[in-house]
């Protein structure tokens, strides 16, 4: 049996009812349009920019929806600072004294743990090395969480008396702490005057230099900011020049080591006029000098 | 002549605008197929010691999309439909714009119909001082005795081919020599005005400028003739599929141009009438077994001719190829004959060269070169278009020569009557710039 309906027609006729292929007018256009380079920029960059921008801005108009953003982010800030990996638990001091390890302590108050981001390094070490005992310190947060900081302490090598006070200075003169007794460091000179912290170095040349006198020695004076007087015990001084003390003091020493010049009742030896040194006498040694002149030219004694 | 000038020059313009935006449209309307190529100027043409840059200067620009279509609504060269033929010029050019991705504003447009109709003007004046000025060239263009080419026509071209001074004639570029009567020769084409109001309708309603007109006789011929062939004279002959164009070169100008109206479309329609089938199948037999020459080898040669009518002998018919040949060969021999009678009355065989370059898709024809010689003379050759920069190989055929040609129109366009400054006496109304004109010679 075959079917009464033909068969579907082969495609030789094709021709005929082929659809248009012209594009309408609409779709040319349209098409035209996509091919302009500003639309397609405006299309690709300026409409997802202003729907972004849109979208952004209204999603912050409301007041819960920016608390919310910023307490979330506050929060995941926060998880991320407390994490165990973060966290400092000890400081750790090395190279300073008890006492200026415990004014560290107290300068820098800090609880631990707590969380390397919240640990302002450049900030405490400023605060630490503006301790006087304090040369400079390093900070440092170690593995373990540890704070360790790492101090250079200032030496003393000079008291200082000023202004009925007694001071520790270092070798730059810079004032390392207070003192109250002198006898609590007897091993340091001591130098007095104003100006004097400005010139430790040349004093403690000064001192070495006066080693032979050391017995005797009890100090140095700076006279009128400009020069050094060596005070001896008995009263005596020796007036150093501005330029040249150490050379001055060596000459005073050489007289003295050839003639026991300090060991005589002189109540100063004037150096300062390095071509004219002058003796100043006490007033007992110039009766004596006087009497024993008068002895030696027969005048008849008063 | 005003409004001629002043057509013409914003076409001018327009051409320059598109030049600066580097992209313009080639669309070559034709009666059996719509080309459309997306022109991409680089403006980095190198131009070498001779004054001729790489690819005889031509290198310039770039094809950087290309498409055609089956042509609708044009009959003989002329739009017959606005609506289909402007759908078609969508379809082209939508596919060239998709092609070179970038939109296309300016469009150039070559037609061959519209009965063209070739005069040859001349006129002489004398020269104003001892230097032949620029505003000389304007005055003897115009003082050329423009024959009365009747009501509702247009000039599509109007070129100057030669200038004569005094008794030396053949001069290219008269300015800046000394002489004391400059004469002209001017070739000028005249159309039918409707055809190019219809044209600039279509392509308005598709949102294209129109940048420029030329007759596709003349744009096949810039591309299909080789630079000696216009040196010395040489006719193309354009075979399209409503009409034959029919161009005549020498000394690279234009000097004649005509359309025979008929084509490939003739013979196919012959072809179907003869044999009984429909078009589109008698395009195919042509396409594939065509030919103008019978040999006894195609007595032999057997063509199936289906059908889809239902009855089985009708369906069923074969034809020999001989057969075919007897069909297809009068109408070619008088599309030549017509081909042959224009250039007779053209006086092409006073010409020095006689040089017939056939091309157009018709063209393809095998032995049709053979049939030529016998009816145009012995110095035929078959023509193929000039290559172009990125020109897809589909488009390198002679079907595409004047789309080609009018590549290099766009590119390097011949001076043109318009192209000169109008002279002051033309003017009608610009007494202000004739104050100005004369302000600016005389101070």
């Amino acid at each position: 049996m075959q079917p009464l309906s033909a068969p579907p027609r082969q495609q030789a006729n094709q021709q005929v009812n082929r659809p248009d292929p012209a594009p309408s007018r609409l779709k040319y256009r349209l098409e035209r349009l996509m091919l302009t380079p500003m639309f397609r920029l405006a299309l690709r960059v300026g409409i997802p920019a202003v729907i972004g921008f849109g979208a952004a801005s209204w999603y912050f108009s409301y007041e819960e929806h920016r608390t919310q953003v910023v307490d979330t982010v506050a929060h995941i800030r926060n998880q991320i600072e407390t994490r165990p990996e973060f966290m400092v638990n000890l400081m750790a001091i090395d190279g300073a004294s008890s006492g200026v390890s415990d004014d560290i302590r107290e300068i820098i108050p800090l609880d631990f743990p707590i969380s390397s981001f919240d640990l302002d390094l450049d900030h405490m070490r400023e605060t630490i090395t503006g301790l006087d005992a304090v040369k400079s310190a390093e900070l440092r947060i170690r593995q373990g969480g540890v704070l360790q900081i790492d101090v250079t302490e200032r030496v003393p090598v000079a008291l200082w008396r000023h202004a009925g006070t007694l001071e520790l200075l270092d070798m730059e003169g810079v004032h390392v702490g207070p003192m109250t007794r002198r006898s609590e460091r007897p091993n340091l000179p001591v130098i007095a005057g104003r100006g004097a912290d400005r010139h430790v170095p040349e004093a403690m040349a000064l001192i070495r230099a006066a080693a032979p006198l050391e017995a005797r020695m009890r100090g140095l004076v700076r006279m009128g900011e400009r020069r050094w007087d060596v005070v001896l015990d008995r009263g005596q001084r020796i007036m150093l020049p501005e330029t040249g003390a150490v050379r001055a003091l060596e000459r005073a020493l050489a007289m003295d080591a050839a003639v026991d010049m300090l060991g005589r009742d002189i109540a100063a030896v004037d150096l300062r006029l390095p071509r004219r040194p002058t003796l100043r006498m006490t007033g007992g040694a110039v009766e004596q000098y006087w009497r024993i002149k008068a002895l030696e030219t027969g005048e008849q004694q008063q | 002549m005003i409004e001629l000038y002043e057509s013409q020059r914003a076409m001018r313009n327009m051409r320059k605008a598109a030049m600066q935006r580097g992209v313009v449209a080639i669309l070559d309307v034709g009666s059996s197929k719509i080309a459309c190529l997306v022109l991409r100027f680089d403006g980095n043409e190198q131009i070498l010691d001779d004054g001729i840059g790489s690819l005889a200067g031509q290198s310039g620009f770039r094809v950087i999309g290309a498409a055609t279509t089956r042509s609708r609504g044009v009959k003989f060269g002329e739009i017959a439909a606005m609506g289909e033929t402007e759908r078609a010029i969508r379809t082209a050019v939508q596919a060239a714009q998709k092609m070179a991705n970038i939109r296309v504003d300016h469009v150039i447009v070559c037609f061959s119909g519209a009965e063209p109709r070739s005069y040859g003007l001349a006129g002489q004046v004398e020269v104003d001082g001892t230097m032949v000025s620029e505003q000389d060239v304007a005055r003897v263009l115009s003082a050329c005795d423009v024959p009365d080419f009747g009501v509702g026509r247009e000039v599509l071209h109007a070129q100057p081919v030669n200038f004569a001074l005094d008794h030396r004639s053949g001069l290219d570029d008269p300015r800046g020599q000394i002489g004391r009567a400059l004469a002209t020769d001017m070739h000028m084409l005249t159309i039918n005005a409707q055809a190019i109001q219809n044209i600039a309708h279509c392509v308005k309603r598709c949102d294209l400028e129109l940048a420029g007109l030329a007759s596709s006789a003349y744009a096949s011929g810039i591309s299909a003739l080789v630079e000696d062939e216009q040196e010395l004279g040489a006719a193309c002959i354009d075979m399209g599929g409503g009409t034959t164009g029919v161009s005549i070169f020498m000394k690279k100008h234009m000097i004649y141009a005509d359309t025979v109206p008929m084509g490939g479309n003739h013979v196919t329609s012959d072809i179907s009438m003869g044999l009984q089938i429909p078009m589109a199948m008698a395009e195919r037999i042509k396409t594939f077994y065509g030919g103008v020459v019978a040999t006894g080898m195609d007595d032999r040669e057997m063509i199936e001719i289906s059908g889809d009518t239902g009855d089985w002998h009708h369906d069923r018919r074969q034809v020999s190829r001989a057969e075919l040949i007897g069909i297809m060969r009068p109408r070619v021999e008088e599309i030549l004959e017509e081909v042959r009678a224009s250039l007779d009355a053209a006086g092409f065989d006073h010409l020095p060269s006689q040089q017939i370059v056939l091309t157009g898709a018709a063209s393809q024809i095998p032995g049709l070169d053979g049939l030529a010689s016998r009816i145009l003379g012995s110095q035929v050759r078959l023509g193929r278009p000039m290559r172009v920069h990125g020109l897809p190989q589909a488009a390198t055929g002679p079907g595409f020569a004047s789309a080609v040609g009018l590549c290099l129109f766009a590119a390097h366009p011949q001076d043109e009557w318009w192209d000169f400054e109008i002279p002051v006496d033309k003017y009608a109304s610009g007494g202000l710039k004739r104050a100005v004109k004369w302000f600016r010679d005389n101070w």
